[in-house]
């Protein structure tokens, strides 16, 4: 089958698939959130506004108002921005750099013994330990949890790709390629990692949720992304000293970060059942 | 099997090594002066020369590299710089604490997630089968510390039921510790309770197909017997790899159930740790839990490898 003839295949199955449509529409719904902040949430999430802290959600204010009578609404729909980037980058790190690894590692076999040691080594340490230890020693910013984050997951990819391209460097149509002289780049672009792509788009959605929780959880624990910038983490908790007075402060950044995760795991069981159905959880 | 347990730790030394490396590593990769960072902005130049000497960073790399390995293999891996004390005691203290939350969280995980599988797997496409995996969906992305803070304010804060954090050791009140533990338990169980729901029910399901299945059926053993001695016994085989998978996530969950409950656990000691910039204690406590789970992995192998006869490692 010609390759747009299967890809309009494996879109129409996925548009029959309830559960991967839910996750969409709710990923879809936090992923717009994000992207249109600057016109949704107008107001400055750090704009401090005393007088009117602690405010219940309400007409005036969506989601109420925090400690210092920031809004939440706009909190939440920015620190939905840094989110989504920070969960886009890190899959695209891991996209490229795992891909790289665990192709290079399953293709040339006298490679694949150190680099998988090194991968095995990384992969041993309890990954959110890992992450709060890397921001430990780069610092609390940003850009330093998308690096210890993409330390810690690439691993994980790299993984799923090396043993993708185990099996089909020995299939058939490679051996092929390869007695019709194709060279090993060649053949490895070409004919291998197209055919690795499916297992490697389930692990990445998958790992957008991972991401995305890792993060909200080294800014829980005070080693994110640094305050006043508003983070889902760090907004819950601030709110913990105030949860009897003003739950809210939890409770809506928790049910976002909830939300996200949920449609992520919906759409990447959903991408899973219909591209690598081997691995489909049974229906 | 003495042989497997020996393969497995012999395959295990290049593992230990690259991870002794990596933590070894950690310290150099701070930016800059590692010495004034670990010293702070308020340092003087004498503090900061200090602990460049007490931490040996004064001293060519390689010899770094090498006292790294002499003192590690006499157990010693430095002095904590926030609470005065040796590393490896500051973390076997708390391990206790860690290990006993860990495993009243497992114990939860393994009743309420076997349980749900099984049964989701025997009444599948029904309501309950149905009801099961929603659950499980729901546990899988729930964040941990999101259903702490709501089990806080409801059964602490509202209804008064249950500490909002604290620890009494099992040891001094079984009952103070039940109620101190069962919160942060639940919070740590629940993505894995949806996680081995959803194994267990496809794993259960694959069985159920197999052919002696069939064979057990048509020869008119009870239902019961069929599902408890010959699907649930070669389920749970496959079943017990998973087990190594979730004794990490366990460990990775304790960072950030132990802050939230302040439980002085190993999670609770390497984030104070990282926020006050003890490199020491974050390298050894780092280096300790990574042992250990290795360490768990085999032994999880090994009973793969006895509940198993065709594996062979």
């Amino acid at each position: 089958m010609s390759r747009p003839r299967r890809s309009l295949g494996v879109l129409r199955r996925l548009l029959h698939h309830r559960l991967f449509l839910l996750g969409a529409a709710l990923f879809g719904i936090i992923l717009a959130a994000a992207l249109l902040a600057p016109l949704i949430a107008q107001v400055d999430p750090n704009k401090l506004s005393m007088r009117n802290k602690f405010q219940p959600p309400s007409m005036n204010y969506v989601f109420g108002t925090d400690n210092f009578g920031r809004s939440l609404w706009s909190r939440v729909i920015w620190g939905a921005q840094l989110s989504m980037f920070i969960g886009g980058a890190v899959v695209a790190i891991n996209a490229v750099a795992g891909t790289a690894i665990g192709a290079i590692a399953g293709y040339f076999r006298p490679l694949d013994n150190m680099l998988m040691r090194i991968n095995d080594a990384l992969m041993a340490f309890p990954a959110v330990l890992l992450a709060i230890a890397v921001t430990a020693v780069l610092g609390p910013s940003v850009n330093d949890v998308i690096i210890a984050l993409a330390i810690v997951y690439t691993p994980r990819t790299a993984r799923i790709v090396r043993s993708s391209v185990i099996v089909l460097r020995e299939m058939e149509y490679v051996q092929a390629a390869r007695a019709a002289g194709a060279g090993d780049w060649r053949i490895l672009r070409r004919h291998i990692l197209p055919n690795a792509m499916a297992p490697l788009l389930v692990q990445l959605s998958f790992l957008f949720a991972y991401a995305v929780l890792t993060e909200a959880t080294l800014s829980f624990l005070g080693v994110g992304a640094v305050p006043p910038t508003p983070t889902w983490g760090n907004i819950m908790a601030e709110g913990r000293q105030y949860m009897t007075d003003a739950p809210w402060i939890i409770t809506i950044p928790g049910a976002a970060l909830m939300i996200t995760v949920l449609g992520l795991n919906l759409l990447g069981d959903g991408l899973r059942d219909v591209l690598d159905p081997r691995l489909r959880i049974q229906q | 099997m003495a042989g497997v347990i020996a393969r497995r730790l012999v395959g295990s030394i290049p593992i230990l090594l690259i991870v002794s490396l990596i933590t070894f590593a950690m310290i150099h990769m701070i930016p800059g002066d590692p010495a004034a960072a670990i010293a702070g902005l308020s340092a003087t130049g004498e503090q900061i020369a200090n602990i460049r000497r007490d931490l040996g960073l004064d001293q060519p790399l390689l010899t770094q590299l090498g006292h790294w390995y002499l003192n590690l293999m006499q157990g010693d891996l430095g002095r904590s710089l926030l609470l005065g004390q040796p590393v490896l005691s500051a973390t076997m203290q708390r391990l206790p604490v860690t290990l006993a939350l860990s495993g009243y969280a497992l114990v939860l995980t393994l009743l309420f997630g076997l349980l749900s599988g099984i049964v989701a797997a025997l009444r599948q496409n029904t309501w309950i089968d149905q009801a099961a995996m929603v659950f499980a969906m729901l546990g899988i992305s729930v964040p941990n510390f999101y259903l702490g803070l709501l089990m806080i304010i409801l059964f602490a804060v509202h209804l008064g039921w249950l500490p909002t954090g604290g620890y009494i050791p099992f040891t001094a009140d079984p009952i103070g510790w039940l109620a101190t533990s069962t919160m942060p338990a639940i919070s740590l169980a629940l993505l894995l309770t949806g996680l081995l729901a959803r194994i267990t029910r496809s794993t259960m399901l694959e069985v159920l197909r197999q052919d002696y299945i069939r064979t057990a059926r048509a020869k008119g053993l009870p239902e019961r017997r069929v599902v408890l001695r010959h699907a649930l016994a070669n389920a749970l085989i496959p079943i017990t790899t998973v087990i190594g998978i979730i004794v990490s996530l366990l460990i990775s969950g304790s960072v950030v159930t132990e802050t939230l409950f302040s439980i002085p656990g190993i999670g609770q000691l390497l984030t104070q740790a990282v926020l006050n910039r003890d490199y020491p204690m974050v390298q050894g406590g780092l280096l300790i839990t990574t042992a250990l789970l290795v360490l768990i992995n085999i032994a999880v192998d090994v009973c793969y490898a006895l509940l198993d006869p065709r594996v062979r490692y």
